[in-house]
């Protein structure tokens, strides 16, 4: 099944929702589907017997800055069952740029998701752990964003070592010495 | 002539106490197991057979801070990294060093970005600068052999 198959089964599926099938090179079946429609389409292409792209490979996302819609969200499924693969992207805004997540649907996106806003700052409207996954947790911008400066002259944070006195140094001994018997 | 003469027929050899302390500081200095990146394999053949860091006294690679001596930073130190480099490195117990090893250590590198930290002299005190992009494992033991000559020269006070 090529794209305009998949897209057949998804128009089928669900009337009322556009499925642009996109011209790729590289002959891997490529769909844009509307933001607002991204879950139930992400659960049709789950659930329907013809697809079943039970494997959700990777996420990742494309900065086309200064063009809007500024982002692109790329999905890359993959149906063992059927041996299908599928490139989904969805198109967003440069102004706060959110999307519904898929971690109800593939346990697999939720570091992805993390990963994308991290980098993208773009946010999974719904994810349970919307934490930053590679930078410090309180690092400010995205850095993967084509006008975040790269070679910033910041100071790095080292910490500052822990000061204990010596009451506070045998209690901590003593605390594990009881936890350990 | 002076205090040997009169000693009785036995080998001795008279010495300054500071001068004791400085041998046995240089002589074994035993490094804390801290690779980096790519800049840690050059560290590794260094101290296997073919280069052989032992005929310095360093090979005696540390897994606990606790007993090391010498942190060698090997490799690119990122900013989330640098927290954890500055922690190990305070749990070393005095007298303690530290060689930055290659250009990514000691100025940040080809990596001048947002995510790497340009050069660790900001974060941790260091003492010997190994040029390279990898150093060789013979420049790296050159800064060794640098470094036991900047201990030679420490007081102990």
């Amino acid at each position: 099944m090529d794209a305009n198959g998949i897209a057949e089964v998804l128009a089928a599926a669900l009337p009322g929702v556009a499925v642009d099938v996109a011209p790729t090179v590289d002959l891997q079946s490529t769909l844009y589907i509307e933001s607002e429609h991204l879950l139930p389409v992400l659960q049709a292409l789950r659930d329907r017997a013809e697809l079943k792209f039970e494997v959700l490979a990777e996420m990742t996302a494309v900065d086309y800055w200064p063009r809007e819609p500024r982002f692109e969200v790329i999905y890359l499924l993959i149906s063992v069952e059927n041996r299908l693969r599928l490139r989904l992207k969805v198109r967003l805004p440069g102004n706060d740029p959110h999307v519904g997540t898929a971690t109800g649907l593939w346990s697999s996106a939720n570091w992805l998701e993390r990963e994308i806003w991290d980098m993208f700052g773009i946010a999974f409207d719904g994810h349970p752990d919307p934490r930053r996954l590679l930078m410090p947790e309180d690092w400010e911008g995205y850095p993967a964003r084509k006008d975040y400066p790269v070679q910033i002259r910041k100071k790095p944070e080292a910490g500052s070592p822990t000061q204990l006195t010596a009451e506070e140094f045998r209690a901590n001994l003593l605390k594990d010495r009881l936890v350990r018997k | 002539m002076g205090l040997e003469s009169n000693l009785p027929d036995i080998p001795v050899l008279t010495t300054t106490v500071e001068r004791v302390v400085q041998w046995a500081r240089r002589s074994a200095i035993w490094p804390v197991t801290f690779g980096l990146a790519c800049c840690a394999i050059e560290m590794m053949a260094m101290s296997c057979g073919r280069y052989d860091i032992a005929r310095f006294g360093a090979e005696v690679f540390r897994g606990s801070p606790r007993q090391a001596d010498l942190m060698i930073v090997a490799g690119r130190l990122s900013r989330k990294m640098a927290p954890a480099l500055r922690r190990i490195y305070d749990q070393m117990p005095e007298p303690k060093w530290v060689i930055s090893m290659g250009a990514c250590a000691s100025i940040g590198g080809v990596f001048d970005n947002y995510a790497i930290v340009q050069g660790v002299d900001q974060i941790v005190p260091v003492d010997v600068y190994v040029p390279g992009c990898p150093p060789r494992p013979e420049s790296l033991i050159y800064g060794i052999v640098q470094l036991q000559r900047k201990i030679d020269q420490q007081k102990i006070a």
